[in-house]
């Protein structure tokens, strides 16, 4: 339910205002809501069932971490009410404790998820949060073709897993920009990252781009600074692709993406190889660094990212042309993806930065696909008058 | 230029069969849709137009034929098109600070002459870049054609041979939207112009590619509002006349001070307005008759008075 709210109180309230409140009672206000209430910025969540204690599990930046909720007394309903700002994605599930178990759990009441490869959440679209339409299937879009490539390394003594998307209309006889995303598995199954290319090429908002999904074998050591994965980057994958395909193979015609620790990847291939791209797409990157000590809190697995972005902000240099950046507020890197932005600007590379009331998701880093991809690698919009 | 041209709005609701009634054209009409890329043989809404006596000259099936058949030239068009991006690109970086230049001095300063003089000098600035961009291309252009000359590769005088003949028979030349970069780049390829000498009626990216000097422009594409920009030479029918084909929907009409200084650059070129159902017959050389919807140098929307006309 929505609509105009001002003045009126909310669902959960008039229900507990009620004199009898009985099973069918609430059945009837289960049947009528959807779940979680969205009420203008309030949303109520609900769970019904019996319980000792019923918590909302989040992990967004600024609430408290712990949100427990109230029962309705006499029944077995349970609420809390939280404030969520226009355009929020908001992830959680529900944590109920009987008889000192406390089990956790998507909430049955709700039909939305979000999927990762840690598993699924529930998740709750604020007032004014919309799914991209062209997130979604269109029927006029023409596919691109994916395909499956081995590619050996030498230096990460492996055969890596490439897929590689061709745009719809390929041709060899064109040549074509190249996007490297880190993570490429997950951005095909969690970002919708095939869907979103045919789409937003369709539409003309992005350029008819070659893109190769990489996936790491151990992606927090592959991915952390690591010497190896950037050899295998600039020396092996890129020089092997732009053998085979018909690609710009030239500076300008790369760009390297990535999200949290992809993000890290990306960056520090360029950073080692500087002439090798020009643009680069880091979203949510797991930028950790220390001013300070060494207390970054990210525990052992962040030991190298630490000494390579405490470096790179200690003597910031031009790695690319042009970074599209981008972060969820409500997600504990946000600190450190703000700071960069100027360690970027000062090192003399053009920075779009974006955030979004998101956390760090998948969701999110596929609603910002569109503004990424599209100044990076702009469509040819401007030349087409039908 | 001593054939009508005729510039229509967008034809989602198509007017071209009553503009062709009403010049009373007789015989077949030669057709170019290469704009519309790899859609260019989807023409029968097109003919349906035309009565059925529609030839498609098939410009950018043509095209293709000479990327497969002559790779030698396709290989050097290629090293061109590198060449013109690059131009481009850094005129592009240089027209953004000076139209930053133009409208800081429009919001800075207080009123007066010498206010106004100072924005004059600002526009001047970005024509004198405008110019010196265009001539640059035409030179990239002029140097690819001394080095690559069409007409003596065998494969493209056999198309252009094949297209004029198609030209000669045709009793107007039709020239449908799309990609204006490509469409123009295989007129000029297959040497349109050459055989000219009938009425052409064009709308969209065919009206652009008709004029001295093409000006890419969209203010509310998903990047957000980008700068008007010269990309080259086009078939010089008309001269002195930049197309504004679907202005309402792609420019920021209300914003009078962005479209005065979108009109103020390209004087004494009108900024004609290509909206659905419009129909402009241009005169000689490409002067609009009174009626025409042009931006003025105040940035408004005004229409063409017999005085000025």
């Amino acid at each position: 339910m929505s609509g105009p709210t001002f003045g009126r109180k909310l669902a959960i309230n008039r229900l507990r205002e009620r004199r009898s409140l009985d099973g069918a009672a609430i059945d009837r206000f289960l049947a009528r809501h959807d779940v979680p209430i969205v009420e203008g910025s309030r949303c109520t969540f609900v769970h019904r069932g019996e319980a000792d204690e019923v918590q909302l599990i989040h992990r967004t930046v600024g609430l408290p971490e712990q949100l427990p909720m109230a029962r309705i007394g006499g029944t077995d309903l349970w609420y809390v009410v939280v404030e969520l700002p226009e355009g929020s994605r908001f992830e959680y599930q529900l944590e109920v404790a009987i008889d000192g178990r406390r089990d956790r759990f998507n909430d049955p009441l709700n039909q939305r998820l979000a999927h990762s490869p840690m598993g699924s959440t529930s998740v709750c679209y604020a007032r004014g949060y919309h799914i991209p339409e062209w997130t979604q299937p269109h029927p006029e879009a023409r596919p691109g073709e994916l395909l499956d490539l081995v590619v050996p390394s030498r230096a990460l003594r492996r055969d890596t897993d490439v897929a590689l998307y061709l745009p719809a209309r390929f041709r060899r006889s064109a040549r074509y920009p190249l996007l490297v995303v880190h993570d490429g598995g997950d951005f095909l199954h969690y970002a919708s990252m095939r869907t979103v290319l045919d789409n937003l090429i369709h539409r003309l908002d992005v350029a008819e781009t070659i893109v190769a999904f990489v996936n790491p074998a151990d992606r927090l050591v592959e991915y952390a600074n690591s010497a190896a994965h950037a050899r295998y980057l600039t020396t092996e994958l890129v020089p092997s692709l732009e053998a085979d395909f018909p690609l710009l193979g030239t500076r300008a015609g790369r760009c390297l993406m990535g999200s949290s620790f992809g993000a890290v990847a990306a960056l520090s291939a360029a950073y080692r190889y500087p002439a090798f791209c020009a643009s680069l797409i880091l979203q949510s990157g797991s930028f950790v660094f220390t001013d300070i000590g060494n207390d970054h809190g990210g525990g052992p697995v962040f030991e190298p990212v630490v000494r390579f972005v405490n470096r790179y902000r200690a003597t910031a240099r031009r790695v690319a042309d042009r970074i599209f950046s981008s972060c969820g507020v409500y997600e504990p890197l946000i600190i450190p993806n703000r700071s960069m932005v100027h360690t970027f600007e000062s090192a003399g590379m053009a920075v779009r930065y974006v955030e979004a009331r998101d956390g760090h998701s998948w969701e999110n880093w596929r609603d910002r696909l569109q503004e990424g991809l599209s100044w990076i690698y702009p469509g040819p919009q401007k030349y087409f008058y039908e | 230029m001593t054939f009508p041209v005729v510039l229509l709005g967008p034809q989602r609701t198509p007017t071209l069969d009553m503009v062709v009634q009403s010049m009373d054209l007789n015989g077949r009409f030669a057709t170019i849709t290469a704009g519309w890329l790899e859609r260019e043989p989807d023409d029968e809404e097109l003919d349906d137009q035309l009565d059925g006596r529609g030839v498609n000259l098939s410009l950018y099936a043509r095209w293709l034929d000479v990327q497969e058949r002559d790779p030698e030239f396709a290989a050097a068009e290629r090293r061109l098109r590198a060449v013109l991006d690059e131009v481009q690109e850094l005129y592009l970086l240089r027209l953004d600070h000076g139209l930053a230049a133009v409208h800081d001095v429009r919001r800075g300063g207080e009123p007066g002459p010498l206010h106004a003089a100072a924005v004059t000098e600002a526009i001047d600035a970005v024509r004198a870049l405008d110019e010196q961009h265009l001539a640059r291309i035409n030179d990239v252009h002029n140097e690819f054609y001394e080095l690559w000359p069409p007409h003596e590769r065998p494969v493209i005088a056999h198309h252009r041979a094949e297209v004029a003949r198609l030209l000669e028979d045709a009793a107007a030349l039709i020239v449908t939207g799309g990609h204006v970069g490509v469409l123009v780049n295989a007129m000029h390829l297959f040497n349109v112009s050459a055989s000219l000498g009938t009425p052409v009626i064009a709308w969209s990216a065919g009206a652009m590619a008709l004029t001295d000097r093409i000006v890419l422009f969209h203010d509310r594409s998903v990047r957000g509002p980008s700068n008007p920009e010269v990309y080259g030479r086009g078939l010089s029918l008309l001269r002195d006349v930049v197309p504004l084909p679907h202005a309402s929907a792609r420019l920021l009409l209300e914003d009078a001070d962005r479209m005065s200084v979108f009109a103020r650059r390209f004087v004494p070129a009108r900024c004609v307005l290509l909206e659905a159902g419009t129909r402009v017959d241009t005169g000689s050389g490409g002067s609009c008759p009174v009626g025409t919807r042009v931006l003025a140098e105040d940035g408004r929307v005004a229409v063409l008075e017999a005085a000025s006309a």
